[in-house]
């Protein structure tokens, strides 16, 4: 039987679990919430994988991690036409710019970011593709399951408990009375408070400082418990009344009929 | 016949089923059924697994409804159903199970998110020994000073109606 199914029902965990278990090779696709992620084993390892619009090639792993400037990766994508990941890391090899070393442990730690980023996702969709190997054209690692499993269920715990701290990102912040001052707070944290504005929601803050929802939710969570923040809804929204609240949409009935129910408790 | 809905949710256990009991005309109407897991057995015997309904007749042309959600998080998927229309809504936290308050305060959050309308929370079985002190439960559910924490016995039909008719005022004020 196709090892497909929904994300509700069988956890990125657990997926990785049986790929480990059975030691299969091929490629697990999964539809999350906004994007789709590629990510390839070969006899029970990791061997690559990508996520969303990012093509997971060595020029874009190695730009990411600042390894190439922008204008590196600029001339390698439009000036190496068909060089495949192998050719291109022979030559940055030979020409003395990184090592074997180098270029392998950036896309072990790239691939592994990738998949942390899937245990983040609880909605959506997987199948595993046994005819889709790891792509020929790009580096492929082998990389031990067993960590990533583990880390990945300490992280979906956290998931979890910070999801029911803060369960909609569509909310916006405000800063408590609380004087903002002696307080210490990371890079990151900071670029976080930097946006704080009943304007702006949760969501709007995270993708302004592409941070993932485990991230933003990480950094507000701090702050709520610091009391320096609290949730509110976004200002500037105007969100319609639901018209099925009152059985008229007349300001005055609506008033009359409250103050019908106020009289009716009063009596019980 | 008009009718309007009001909601009463909070953690499992919090006393949503009594708090509608407690003023509803006709016996609540409440899915129930027995616990199977040991660890909420312990707490109580049934939990609500679907919904109560409750209803108190205003006059021949109005009806309002009170609607009680489970309180287990693995019936969530039915609270957004139950909050569509309702005029404001109600959380219920029991004073006397601090470990229950995370849970109040993100069934707080998931439902202001649904809807910008008003609510109260109720700090319930604060006639119990046990009973945590309402400031301190305040700070616990980090509410904000404005947000109306009450003190409430589900089985006394004076604080219920009490809560009630301060969930209507702030539905008042909202209107102006």
């Amino acid at each position: 039987m196709a090892l497909r199914g929904n994300l509700r029902d069988f956890t990125i965990t657990q997926l990785l679990n049986l790929i480990n278990l059975a030691h299969k090779t091929g490629t697990l696709v999964v539809d999350g919430p906004s994007e789709q992620a590629y990510v390839s084993f070969r006899e029970g390892k990791l061997a690559y994988a990508r996520v969303g619009q990012e093509d997971g090639s060595l020029a874009t792993v190695l730009h990411k991690a600042n390894r190439l400037t922008v204008n590196q990766y600029r001339a390698i994508v439009e000036r190496a036409g068909n060089i495949s990941d192998k050719e291109l890391g022979l030559l940055l090899i030979n020409a003395g710019y990184l090592t074997q070393e180098d270029i392998l442990a950036n896309l072990q730690g790239y691939f592994t970011e990738v998949v942390r980023r899937l245990f983040t996702w609880v909605e959506g969709f997987f199948r595993f593709e046994a005819e889709m190997p790891p792509p020929s054209d790009r580096i492929n690692v082998r990389l031990d399951l067993e960590n990533i499993i583990i880390e990945g269920s300490r992280q979906l715990r956290e998931w979890e408990q910070l999801s029911d701290e803060i369960p909609s990102l569509d909310m916006a912040l405000k800063f408590t009375d609380r004087p903002l001052k002696n307080v210490n707070l990371s890079v990151e944290e900071w670029r976080v408070v930097s946006y704080i504005n009943p304007r702006n929601t949760m969501k709007q803050i995270a993708h302004t400082n592409k941070m993932n929802d485990l991230e933003i939710r990480r950094i507000v969570y701090g702050l709520l418990q610091a009391g320096l923040v609290e949730i509110v809804r976004p200002e500037g929204v105007v969100v319609p009344q639901n018209p099925k609240m009152f059985p008229t949409q007349v300001k005055e009935e609506q008033k009359s009929l409250v103050n019908k129910l106020i009289g009716r408790i009063k009596t019980l | 016949m008009q009718t309007v809905k009001m909601v009463v949710t909070g953690p499992f256990s919090a006393g949503k089923t009594e708090f509608i009991q407690s003023v509803s005309e006709i016996d609540v109407v409440s899915t129930e059924r027995k616990i199977t897991s040991a660890a909420e057995r312990s707490v109580k015997e049934a939990t609500t697994v679907a919904m109560d309904f409750g209803r108190i007749t205003v006059d021949e042309d109005l009806v309002l409804y009170l609607f009680g959600t489970p309180g287990q998080k693995r019936f969530d998927f039915m609270w957004e159903i139950l909050s569509e229309g309702m005029l404001g809504f109600i959380v219920m936290v029991d004073s006397t199970r601090p470990e229950t308050f995370r849970e109040a305060r993100s069934i707080l959050e998931t439902f202001r998110a649904y809807a910008p309308t008003p609510y109260v929370v109720a700090a319930n079985k604060q006639d119990m020994e046990d009973a945590w002190d309402m400031e301190d439960m305040r700070h616990a559910l980090r509410l904000d000073s404005k947000v109306k924490f009450l003190s409430c016995v589900a089985t006394d039909k004076d604080t219920v109606k009490t809560v009630l008719l301060e969930l209507l005022y702030s539905i008042l004020a909202e209107m102006d």
